[in-house]
């Protein structure tokens, strides 16, 4: 069996070669193709039965060794050499029901050709190599081309490839299209948009001076451009699978989708190698000291659904999320299909269910989780250079501030003095003075009520909600006030009596603040504060530090263990308010904890008498100290207090923690994305029939063992091992898979028909020399995209006329030998971007979030989901381009839909290309499309104020066509034009309507009408929607 | 054969099958020499190669109940339900359920308040709910006995609509158009219509999956234009569009002339089967010509009820009237030829407050669709085309005692048993077929899979579900996935 070694390639070649050369060859001289032949009969045959998993009578037919064993019938299925022998041969040439394979009613009976052939192989001895895909890859040699003097066409290894088939075959290519069609060609595959009348001029003549060099520098140029980003990376999001919304029921709004979108743009940009490329979305955060790019990388797969259905079982929407990370790798890298192996051993290729739960152990502890990443790359440069300049401008602030406290320093000795009078003045207060205060407003959260009980205190009734702030308004008394009291009361109506509203009568006072009308430092600052009673841990000082958080995290008074009872809390004001009249403030008392601790009923009061509450704790501790000793702590303690309270100081104060406050906040974003799990990390367990209730044994990451082993760097392997076996190099698959992607971007058709399935049952490569050749090119080119498409472009098999040739419309119907182009009509989002650009309306912004176009009214509103709304975007975000449509799952944008974007719902490794009348009503009649026959009318009417018809109808096939008309097509739009005049003159309401708003003033509307209703024609033909 | 020319030759002659408006499409075709394949003459020679003899029914009009309506409070009296109402359930039930939202330790049984009666000749089973559609009781075949795999909404819609519970396949209208084509030469072969809120599984259950998107369902709107960018743009009479097509024609002709590619003739075709829908459509959803007793029947512009938050409806929807108008739209759609109605009403999802819903819903839909069989036999229709009404599985005998709940007021979700009804296309009428045990817990007489379900209503259209494939990565799909049976007592 073997693999087809280096050394062998040329003569292999040669050989197939001399088999197309000459067909007059008896065939039997030839010897069986096993791959060509035999295989496809064995996987529609025979191996559902006698296959990896099944080995009905004891015959496997998945190699030559298990297919040659002794059978339970006692003979051999199959013996090299010996049809006679071979009782697989018998059994498909019998006709006795017993006997026959496949069984009456099991499959359907090979035919004569199909038995001869197997007999022939076995005869030639059985060779069985393996499936080409699985072969370890090699690049092959071009072949050299000498017959029919063609070897001037061969620009590349690809054109010798496809060329010597060609010759093979008896076949001429198709001649090299013109530089006009080249560029075109070029600027839809490339960027996805039509060049524009000036990039036409200016390619053309760089091409007919130097044809090489022309379209050389045309393919950088288009390679260069930020929009190859966003043509090749919708490409890729099709296999990503990527949305704006969750998926299923609920179908929730995903608010950081786009960050993944746009890291795929600026990768593909950046041309990040594939390999790479690979590798940070698999694990970009097991790297070493990975970077937020990197992280977010991995968000490729965070896009699979998410169930948030009510009542759904978490554990199976997990798994069948894992499950579509490995079906998506597989379809995506390996061109194979898993999911048959989730239930069963993969019926036709060889892929255990054992090997799909190994490649599931690699995922099953990726676990989803957020990471905050910067919103742009741009965003996060602008920050930092804020970033900097606010330093700087703190750095003055700080020096002043410095300043001004040595000097408050050297005059520390009058505030101690003062502050120590105050403690004094209070000693002496026996009873505190308190005056009942007489509250006029108060608010809280929606719902909750307040009423006003005779002893002046407040019941709070109504809503009870979690957590709540109240604002009360009330009157100061005129005179010197030193701080407030607030005393929660017990109420029969409250739970457990109060004073709370929970049901046991606690609450958290979390934070207080006060706003005296007119007194010039607002919120007032508070000294101290001092309960009759906290619950330990829950001490009164906890309300003036600042920290408000919700539950344990934050402080706060409480009064647990003595609920039922009044209590009071009083607050000191840092420094006395001295008023004359009556004065309004405002208190806010701040309640964060939860679980409605929240008070049931308060009293407030002013305090008239001196307090030590004035200063804080442990200001008064300092205090305390011997002044002639006092450690340098305690008087830090005092100078930072005074700082607060003089009147040189506290401007300087205030400013900085202005500045502070300015502080720009880094432009991040919370992203989904794939952390590895590390705490009670999940073992993997084959699945009974997929059933995430059903575990089997016990497995461990593991790869295919039909493929290159994988190599683990720790004991288990993990999500980087798996990345780095895809494309570490000796794993044949993803290179092909890759290389066959970006051809079949590239020629509307893969090199292997069947993209999605690089398996037996799928097809086999056109051109599988020229694929391996490709491949290896793009390992070797250290897979750069670009390079890969660079060489691919300029290749004359790429520059050939599309045209279909009546010559080979019989032989060779899907154009597998490349003998032209092909010619396809461009994908959902490529539509709606050529007649915007044709029209001059495209912005040419890329990225940022998700945009809402126009949408036929009433498709988002019926939806399930009521909260989601379209709400329409303005200005430029109205015509970006379709891929930053926003995207749901449940109700994609219809004309997307119509033109075969995937549902978003599964990978798609390709697109299907359907011709219908829905997208032709979407091209005639969709609002996007009317404003851009409009705007298309008003180019030509402006670009040409002086022009004639002929030349304004030239200008508008060169907009979009990038040529002149021929006489007849010019002749057929202006007999358009002119009925469409003829018509407008006499209906004015209609040619307002259909010239739409801001039509060139000084142009009737009817003529306007008449050029939107002509050139609307250009924008459906199939030359503008066909990449050609 | 690979699948994309497969795809390529069926797309491209099933467009030219329904109509070439002025252009000699046949003769460009044979020089293409694209009909010389011996079995792409005709699209339906593909119908051929899996049709039989017993073909019955022409077109299929699915009526989905979406959110699971409870067959315990519409078709299956359970007197031993309401005997043991407020009890738990037995352990051995209990120990194999599994809930959304019910806290099986503390759950217990919900019987119905309905009342029952016997109807028709046969003497079906019909809840006070259903008056209007219990008159048609000696038309319906109700079976009793459905189960599905899936457990949670979208899942189980898909497995309903599609056959399997994955994304990516595609629904049964669009295969059936797969495999037949459509009749109608100028409106599209398969038609979704909508009442109420949305379906919460959304265009996934009109999919066309991995085959052509020209199978999807196409939705017809309520308000506005009936298909999605049908009128022309403002301002363009229809003078104006035709003359511009004109144009486009002679231009795509010529361009045709140039380079061969048949996809050109296609988009040819497919404008001119665009400008015939751009009148056939609003024609379809014009009822001006309907008598005043065929509206009166359906129940259009009878008034809404009174009262609020209906989960079968949103805010200012006139949900009644217009689930009316879709029932006698889905007539004048199968007299037009169009292969596969899917009427959808959202939500039946009742884990609270059921009585009150139900009964908004039964009453939205009953008279309707009532008419709508009945309409149908009148003008001799319903033998040739399929009516089924049903939901992605059905409500649990259990009262939903959600935590934070006083009171039991609604069902959860109930794979193990459920109700659908047919009509019409080939099956008996007045019969009832399979059972549950006592408390309508599990299917004891006759259970009938989803996938049966499909393999059955395929069968009636001729198709045998095990040759309609289609090859995709490598595996042939089916409607049925890997199971299926037609089940023959259905059909009469």
């Amino acid at each position: 069996m073997g693999s087809v070694s280096a050394n062998r390639l040329p003569l292999f070649a040669a050989l197939e070669l001399a088999a197309l050369l000459f067909p007059f060859l008896s065939t039997a001289s030839e010897r069986i193709d096993f791959e060509r032949e035999i295989r496809p009969i064995l996987a529609e045959k025979c191996t559902l039965c006698h296959g990896p998993d099944e080995s009905k009578g004891g015959l496997r037919l998945t190699g030559i060794e298990p297919a040659t064993k002794v059978l339970d019938s006692g003979s051999r299925g199959i013996v090299p050499g010996e049809p006679e022998a071979s009782a697989v041969l018998a059994r498909v040439c019998s006709t006795e029901p017993d006997e026959q394979m496949p069984p009456p009613g099991k499959g359907e009976a090979l035919t004569a050709e199909e038995t001869a052939t197997l007999e022939r192989w076995i005869a030639e001895g059985a060779v069985w190599p393996k499936h080409w895909a699985f072969a370890p890859l090699r690049q092959p040699e071009p072949p050299k081309l000498e017959i029919r003097n063609q070897k001037s066409d061969a620009r590349s290894p690809v054109d010798a490839f496809v060329l010597a088939r060609l010759e093979a075959e008896g076949i001429a290519p198709s001649p090299e299209a013109d530089a006009v069609t080249l560029i075109r060609r070029l600027f839809y595959d490339l960027v996805g948009l039509p060049p524009s009348l000036e990039q036409v001029v200016a390619y053309r003549a760089a091409i007919e001076t130097d044809r090489e060099a022309g379209l050389a520098r045309l393919v950088d140029d288009l390679l260069a451009s930020p929009a190859f980003g966003e043509r090749w990376g919708r490409h890729w999001l099709d296999r990503a699978r990527y949305a704006d919304s969750d998926g299923f029921e609920k179908d929730n709004h995903r608010a950081d989708a786009w960050r993944y979108r746009d890291w795929v743009i600026s990768a593909i940009n950046a041309d990040l190698p594939v390999d790479r490329f690979t590798i940070e979305q698999f694990a970009g955060d097991l790297l070493e000291r990975p970077t937020p790019d990197q992280i977010l990388a991995t968000a490729f797969h965070r896009q699979t659904l998410t169930n948030t259905e009510g009542g759904v079982d978490k554990e199976q929407w997990r798994v069948a999320a894992v499950m579509d990370r490995v079906e998506t790798m597989g379809a995506v890298w390996m061109g194979l299909t898993l999911t048959c192996a989730r239930c069963h051993t993969h019926k036709y290729d060889e892929i255990t269910q054992r090997e799909y739960y190994g490649l599931f152990a690699y995922f099953n502890n990726g676990d989803e989780v957020n990471a905050k990443v910067p919103r742009s790359p741009e965003a996060w440069a602008a920050f930092e250079t804020a970033l900097a300049a606010h330093a700087e401008a703190g750095t003055a602030i700080e020096t002043k501030r410095t300043a001004a406290r040595a000097e408050l320093e050297s005059r520390l000795g009058e505030w101690e003095a003062r502050f120590s009078a105050w403690l004094a003045e209070a000693k002496a207060v026996a009873e505190p003075t308190l005056v009942p205060l007489a509250i006029d407003g108060f608010a809280a959260p929606k719902g909750v009520q307040f009423a006003m009980e005779s002893d002046g205190s407040l019941v709070v009734g109504g809503e009870n909600p979690p957590t709540a702030t109240y604002t009360v308004t009330a009157k100061l008394p005129p005179g010197r006030i030193t701080g407030l009291r607030l005393e929660a009361l017990p109420d029969p109506m409250l739970g457990g009596q109060g004073p709370g509203r929970t049901g046991h009568g606690n609450f958290v006072l979390n934070g207080i603040e006060v706003s005296v009308e007119a007194y010039p430092r607002n919120p007032v600052r508070f000294g101290g504060a001092a309960a009759d009673y906290s619950q330990g841990g829950w001490e009164a000082r906890g309300t003036l530090d600042g920290n408000a958080k919700a539950g344990k995290e934050g402080t706060g008074w409480a009064v647990g263990g003595q609920t039922g009872k009044a209590h009071h809390v009083d607050f000191g004001f840092a420094e006395p308010i001295e008023i004359a009249d009556a004065t309004e403030f405002t208190l806010q008392l701040v309640q964060n904890y939860g679980g409605q601790h929240t008070i049931g009923r308060f009293r407030l009061f002013a305090l008239a008498s001196p307090t030590a509450l004035a200063l804080p704790e442990a200001v008064r501790l300092a205090l305390g100290t011997d002044a002639a000793q006092r450690p340098s702590e305690a008087r830090e303690t005092i100078l930072r207090h005074a700082e607060t309270l003089d009147a040189k100081t506290w401007p300087i104060l205030a400013e900085a923690s202005a500045h502070a406050a300015k502080r720009p906040s880094p432009p991040e974003m919370d992203v989904r994305v794939v952390g590895e799990r590390t705490a009670e990390r999940r073992a993997t367990h084959v699945l009974h029939r997929g059933e995430f209730k059903e575990p089997l044994d016990a497995v461990v990451p593991g790869t295919l063992a039909v493929l290159p082993p994988v190599k683990h760097r720790g004991t288990e392997g993990d999500r980087l091992d798996l990345a780095r076996w895809l494309v570490g190099g000796e794993n044949p698959l993803p290179p092909r898979v890759l290389a066959n992607d970006l051809w079949m971007q590239l020629f509307g058709e893969g090199l292997v028909p069947t993209p999605e399935d690089f398996g037996v049952r799928g097809d086999r490569p056109t051109h599988p020399e020229l694929l391996d050749w490709l491949a290896a090119e793009l390992v070797a080119s250290g897979w750069s995209r670009k390079s890969l498409i660079r060489t691919i472009v300029l290749s004359r098999t790429y520059r050939q006329r599309s045209d279909h040739r009546p010559d080979l419309v019989e032989r060779d119907p899907k154009n597998e030998l490349l003998a032209r182009q092909n010619r396809f009509r461009v994908e959902a989002e490529i539509v709606r971007d050529l007649s915007l650009a044709a029209a001059g309306l495209l912005s040419a912004k890329v990225g940022g979030p998700s945009v809402f176009p126009p949408i036929p009214e009433g498709v988002a509103d019926v939806n399930y989901n009521s909260a989601f709304k379209w709400s329409l975007s303005e200005g430029e975000d109205r015509y970006r381009r379709g891929m930053y449509t926003y995207f749901k799952r449940t109700a994609p944008h219809p004309s997307l839909v119509t033109f075969d974007c995937p549902d978003s719902n599964v990978t798609a490794v390709r697109r299907t290309r359907s011709n219908t009348p829905l997208a032709a009503l979407v091209t005639l009649n969709s609002e996007p499309f009317v404003e851009a026959a409009q705007g298309l009318a008003r180019r030509v009417l402006t670009e040409h104020p002086n022009g004639g018809d002929a030349a304004r109808i030239g200008h508008a096939f060169l907009l979009c066509l990038s040529r002149e008309p021929q006489d007849s097509e010019r002749d057929r739009l202006h007999a358009l034009l002119e009925r469409s005049r003829a018509w407008y003159r006499e209906r004015e309401a209609e040619a307002a309507e259909l010239a739409g708003p801001g039509r060139p003033g000084d142009i009737a509307a009817s003529e306007t009408a008449a050029w939107t209703a002509t050139v609307r024609v250009l924008l459906n033909l199939d030359e503008f929607l066909t990449r050609g | 054969m690979t699948v994309s020319l497969h795809q390529t030759r069926r797309e491209f002659l099933a467009t030219s099958a329904s109509g070439l408006g002025g252009i000699a499409l046949g003769s460009m075709l044979s020089e293409d020499g694209l009909l010389t394949a011996a079995n792409a003459a005709d699209p339906s020679a593909f119908a051929e190669a899996t049709s039989h003899r017993e073909a019955k029914a022409k077109a299929c009009i699915f009526i989905f109940m979406e959110g699971a309506p409870s067959q315990l409070d519409l078709f299956t009296p359970k007197p031993k339900l309401n005997d043991l109402h407020g009890q738990s359930l037995p352990k051995e039930i209990l120990d194999k359920a599994r809930f959304a939202f019910i806290q099986p330790e503390s759950a217990t049984l919900m019987g119905s308040p309905r009342k029952w009666e016997k109807h028709g000749q046969c003497g079906m089973d019909f809840s006070d709910l259903l008056p209007h559609l219990a008159t048609c009781a000696d038309d319906l075949l109700m079976v009793r006995s459905l189960h599905t795999d899936e457990f949670n909404h979208h899942p189980g819609q898909l497995l309903m609509q599609c056959g399997v519970s994955r994304f990516g396949m595609p629904s049964m209208g669009a295969w059936i158009n797969y495999g037949l084509g459509t009749p109608s030469s100028n409106l599209p072969g398969y038609v979704v219509l909508n009442a109420g809120r949305g379906g919460s599984g959304g265009s996934s259950l009109w999919t066309s999956g991995f085959l052509s998107s020209k199978y999807a369902g196409v939705q017809f709107r309520n308000q506005g234009e009936p298909v999605l960018n049908l009128a022309n743009p403002k301002g363009l009479s229809p003078e104006m569009q035709r003359a511009g097509l004109d144009v486009l024609r002679d231009l795509n002709e010529a361009r045709y002339q140039e380079v061969h590619d048949p996809e050109i003739a296609s988009r040819i075709a497919n404008y001119e089967l665009a400008n015939r829908m751009q009148t056939a459509a609003p024609e379809l959803v014009d009822l001006s010509g309907e008598s005043k007793a065929t509206l009166a029947r359906y129940g259009i512009d009878r008034p809404e009820p009174e009262g609020k938050d209906f989960r079968g409806t949103l805010p200012g929807l006139r949900t009644y009237d217009i689930f009316a108008r879709n029932c006698l739209l889905a007539r004048r759609l199968v007299e037009r030829g169009v292969r596969f109605v899917n009427i959808i009403h959202a939500s039946w999802d009742q884990h609270s407050e059921l009585d009150k819903n139900l009964a908004y819903n039964a009453g939205a839909v009953d008279q309707p669709i009532a008419a709508l069989i009945k309409d149908l036999k009148q003008r001799g229709l319903l033998d040739s085309t399929l009516v089924v009404w049903g939901s992605e599985f059905g409500r649990t005998p259990l009262g939903e005692n959600r935590p934070g709940r006083l009171s039991n007021t609604g069902r959860d979700h109930h794979p193990n048993a459920f109700t659908m009804l047919m009509a019409g296309g080939g099956f008996k009428g007045g019969h009832v077929y399979g059972a549950t045990d006592e408390i309508g817990w599990f299917a004891t007489e006759n259970p009938v899979h989803v996938n049966d379900l499909h393999a059955t209503l395929l069968h009636q259209f001729g198709l045998d579900h095990l040759k309609l494939t289609y090859r995709f990565q490598g595996r042939d799909f089916r409607l049925t996935d890997v199971g299926g049976r037609v089940i023959r007592d259905w059909i009469a």
